[in-house]
């Protein structure tokens, strides 16, 4: 316990402080560049991007050697893997735009021969010596232990600058991503916004393979805007709070894995986001599951009931097992299928407002009113008193029946 | 108010649509909570060619897809000639709207018609000669024998149109539930696909199409069923296309002067 | 070619063939579906069952680990679809929801569980080990007739054989529904085809295919294969029956192609040991694609084929 409120509260040392600073911000700037593709619906072309990390490591790697470096220098080791993974980024968008082929193809090809290239440059180092690889796995799954100081800082200043981009450039990727149409009508340069959103993620990615991996930073970029999209419907909330669901998850993951033994940071961060995951699917007001599945019986009731008081005012026969028991259990019928008092005065109510909504459609022809009519919603909703008056007025005969 | 009350619980006896090609009953489908097609009740005339009447996003489609159980339904119950959906599949034949397809697919005119082959050939039985000569006779008739190995991606939207016809043909249905056959099809397809329609009415089949196009009703059609969410109006066009019923169903929406166009019953 | 090659490739080869086809059979019609992607996140979710089933029995055996790896893509596929519909999520994001998660937990089990003594990793998971299948006791292409030499050929071998031959008879015998429910779902349901039953058992193939290879030739091989030849196919012709064999054409030469370069072209280029054969096959495949991507007959859509 003592470990864990030590790396809490920022006090485990250098390293777990920095890393904890640095995953917190690249949380955050994962979930917010990460929301754009998601709401550009490409979520996986960070999946591309990540694996055509791999190659870059590797070839970054031989070339340090043979200009006589050290070859595990983490700067040197980004740089490659940075430009790697932007040769994929083209690759995905040329096979898409140029030939037949979908984007999920394209995305699917390349990290898949982007990463057996890697694994094949990983081979070569290994046969070149014993243990002068050694590190190079690290940048599939990410690993924290170990880690020199001035990694921990590379880490947090790119944590931090790509929080920094994500605020300069938040206007013009988040309109692109809404609403890319109306962005190229406003002189946007959409395809450059696009390779900038791309850009980022690269950027994020780079940064975080160090500490959850290539293939875990996958979930850092996708999960927290898909957890923010239960909480909001405003557009651009969706962005900071999936930063800030990402950052949290950064912060307690590396918290979590810096205060416990054999609990590797990059999985413990996934994990933490995954968790905040579900329980936004479950739970969250309006869009998550349990919500759903209430108002749909809710709603299955409302058909129901009404389809089966139409059909008693109608004097038609209810042939549905459900209906009849809903209306036995309203007391609009009775147990030997005859319509009780209540259920007649109630049927009659809704045949005059389907009466009503006739009226309504001849009276007011505009579509933006009478187009609401959906069987179900109350015709009280949609127009006045007095509105209903008239209605009622023009319907003539019996004036009034008996309210419920 | 005094009349005495009666039972309203019936058993599954016959009544009067028990034949009909198409019978629906209470149909509801809905799309997440908003339902789409409400309380639908619907029998189509054996030996009729029935216009599907509404404005965009009135449920025509949806009800169509519902009645053949490609999309789910909240409530309802549907039968083809007087029986279960399940037992009579074959006697409907099928044309989903073009734009529902992916026509990139790696696939020739000649073999999508072949599909309309596959409830009578099977799973695994083996086309033979006279099926393909089926086959390409469906083309024929559509007037599309010299496309039969054209790639579908390459055909005109009027040709994907005319191709997805033959394949409806070759099933050799008794009921044809086409939607929206003539949506973005060229006048010159529009003619053809009316021509082979009016065929197949000619020889006691029952054709029901969703349509666009108020001006053609008359002349294609000789019965219709207006709905919008629920149904405004179904009968014979001669009692149900008036500007009472057009009105209910498309509310302001429909200009007075496109009415005029119409010759209709009390204009 | 002689001893050694029966030897030492020959086993290797064909089970690098074998896995190739078992994947690009049904990665076809993954890809026709814009599905491709199913495929990554299978293989991805390959390594937190073998893991399950490893702390569950206690041992490194190939049938619960195929089991728990089998278990996991199900796993995986309800999940995608779960979140899909109940969440209300694009396809891509809950896949990439699922698989990363997954294979999360699986790297915290192994990390938990003191899995490091045994030859169960990562890596292996990633690259498989295709180069160490080899035919002890071959000592030539006579061999090949001799039943106590055959007797040595690795398990490995038999077990994706009899795979690759019953994905091709299930792809043989489903054919027009896989076809029809591809191309047209919604005219298929109304001939009374269960498409989404059809869909769920073409992931459930994929996922059989995936498992059987992973273990001899690694994940990586597996996302390559079940795209790869697909996709290049896919762009050389205009008829499905084609297209499939043309993939099963570029997948064969992906796997001899990838291993024979693997472990000559090194010595070839005067270096001295071999690099890997499944990172290279991958490679290989890419090539074929990035080649039918920049001179296939049929490389682009009907409608763009003036702007090309």
């Amino acid at each position: 316990m003592q470990a864990f409120w030590d790396a809490l509260t920022l006090n485990a040392g250098y390293n777990a402080a920095l890393v904890t600073l640095g995953a917190a911000m690249l949380g955050f700037a994962a979930g917010t560049s990460g929301t754009f593709l998601f709401l550009r619906k490409r979520a996986l072309v960070s999946d591309a991007v990540a694996h055509a990390t791999l190659p870059g490591v590797g070839l970054a790697f031989l070339i340090m050697v043979a200009l006589g470096g050290d070859g595990r220098n983490l700067m040197g080791l980004l740089a490659g893997s940075a430009m790697t993974a932007w040769l994929g980024l083209l690759t995905v968008e040329w096979m898409a735009r140029r030939t037949r082929l979908g984007e999920d193809t394209a995305i699917g090809a390349v990290l898949s021969v982007f990463f057996g290239i890697g694994v094949v440059l990983l081979t070569v180092i290994q046969s070149l010596g014993q243990g002068r690889q050694a590190g190079l796995e690290d940048f599939l799954l990410g690993s924290t232990a170990g880690m020199l100081f001035e990694d921990a800082v590379v880490i947090a200043i790119g944590g931090a600058l790509a929080v920094a981009a994500t605020f300069v450039l938040r206007r013009p990727m988040t309109l692109v991503a809404f609403d890319p149409g109306y962005a190229a009508a406003s002189g946007v340069d959409v395809r450059r916004i696009d390779l900038a959103m791309m850009g980022l993620v690269m950027a994020v990615t780079v940064v975080g393979l160090k500490i959850v991996g290539l293939i875990l930073i996958v979930a850092m970029l996708i999960i927290p805007p898909v957890t923010a999209r239960f909480w909001t419907e405003q557009s651009d909330r969706v962005i900071w709070y999936a930063g800030a669901l990402g950052g949290i998850a950064g912060y307690l993951g590396a918290v979590l894995s810096a205060s416990a033994p054999a609990l590797p940071t990059g999985p413990i961060i996934v994990l933490v986001s995954a968790a905040l995951f579900t329980l936004s699917l479950l739970f969250a007001p309006a869009r998550g599951v349990l919500a759903a599945v209430l108002r749909h019986r809710q709603f299955q009731r409302r058909v129901h009931r009404r389809q089966g008081l139409l059909a008693l005012a109608h004097d038609e026969p209810i042939r549905e097992v459900y209906t009849l028991r809903l209306l036995r259990r309203d007391g609009y019928v009775r147990g030997d299928g005859v319509a009780t008092d209540a259920g007649r005065a109630q049927a009659a109510k809704i045949a005059r407002d389907e009466r009503r909504w006739d009226i309504a459609r001849e009276v007011h022809q505009d579509a933006g009113l009478t187009g609401r009519y959906d069987g179900l919603t109350p015709i009280e909703q949609v127009f006045t008193p007095d509105e209903i008056a008239e209605f009622d007025r023009l319907i003539g005969g019996p004036r009034q029946v008996e309210e419920v | 108010m005094t009349t005495t009350p009666r039972p309203v619980l019936v058993s599954d006896t016959a009544d009067d649509t028990s034949s009909a090609p198409l019978a629906v009953r209470g149909l509801t489908v809905s799309y997440g909570d908003k339902p789409a097609v409400f309380s639908v009740d619907a029998t189509f005339v054996p030996g009729s060619m029935t216009a599907i009447i509404g404005p965009n996003g009135a449920g025509k489609s949806t009800m169509l897809k519902a009645v053949l159980g490609v999309i789910p339904r909240v409530s309802g119950e549907t039968t083809i000639f007087g029986a279960p959906l399940g037992s009579e599949r074959e006697r409907v034949a099928y044309v989903p709207q073009r734009a529902s397809v992916d026509w990139d697919f790696p696939t020739t005119a000649l073999d999508v018609v072949m599909m309309g082959l596959y409830r009578k050939v099977g799973l695994l039985g083996r086309f033979r000669r006279d099926d393909r000569a089926q086959a390409r006779a469906c083309l024929a008739r559509v007037g599309m024998e010299d496309f039969a190995d054209r790639q579908i991606g390459q055909l005109s939207g009027g040709q994907q149109q005319r191709v997805f016809l033959a394949r409806a043909l070759a099933q050799d249905a008794d009921l044809y539930v086409l939607d929206e056959p003539f949506a973005g099809v060229d006048a010159a397809t529009e003619r053809a696909i009316i021509e082979v329609l009016k065929d197949l009415q000619a020889r006691g089949k029952t054709v029901i199409a969703v349509h666009h196009d108020l001006a053609t009703v008359r002349d294609y059609f000789d019965h219709v069923f207006l709905m919008n969410v629920r149904k405004i109006a179904e009968g014979p066009v001669d009692q149900a296309f008036t500007t009472d019923t057009l009105h209910a169903t498309y509310g302001g929406r429909l200009e007075a002067t496109h009415l005029d166009q119409l010759e209709l019953v009390g204009a | 070619m002689g001893a050694e090659f029966v030897q030492f490739s020959l086993v290797p080869i064909l089970i690098g063939v074998f896995a190739s086809i078992a994947c690009a059979l049904p990665g076809n019609f993954l890809v026709l579906r814009k599905q491709a992607l199913i495929g990554d996140a299978i293989s991805h979710v390959v390594l937190p069952g073998i893991v399950v089933a490893f702390l569950v029995t206690g041992v490194i055996a190939t049938a619960p680990m195929m089991l728990g790896a089998a278990g996991a893509a199900i796993v995986a596929v309800i999940l995608i679809e779960a979140i899909k519909r109940l969440g209300g999520i694009e396809p891509g994001a809950a896949m990439g929801v699922t698989f990363t998660t997954l294979f999360a937990a699986g790297v915290l089990l192994l990390e938990q569980s003191d899995t490091s003594n045994v030859h169960l990793d990562v890596e292996h998971a990633l690259m498989g080990n295709l180069e160490s299948l080899i035919w002890l006791r071959a000592s030539g292409w006579a061999s090949l007739t001799d039943p106590v030499a055959l007797s040595s050929v690795p398990d490995e071998l038999w077990r994706i054989a009899v795979v690759a031959g019953l994905i091709s008879a299930l792809t043989l015998a489903f054919w027009r529904w896989l076809k029809i429910s591809t191309f047209d779902p919604g005219f298929a349901q109304a001939l009374g085809i269960p498409t989404q039953a059809v869909g769920f058992a073409l992931v459930v193939v994929a996922a059989v295919a995936a498992v059987a290879a992973f273990d001899a030739v690694g994940s990586i091989i597996v996302i390559a294969m079940f795209i790869c030849p697909p996709a290049a196919a896919r762009l050389m012709t205009n008829t499905l029956t084609t297209q499939v064999w043309l993939s099963l054409g570029f997948a064969t030469i992906s796997a001899i192609g990838g291993y024979v370069l693997a472990g000559y072209g090194p010595l070839w280029l005067g270096g001295q040991n071999a690099v890997s054969a499944a990172g290279m096959i991958a490679a290989v495949s890419g090539f074929v694609l990035a080649l039918a991507c920049l001179f296939g007959p049929q490389r682009t859509r009907a409608g763009a084929a003036a702007e090309a």
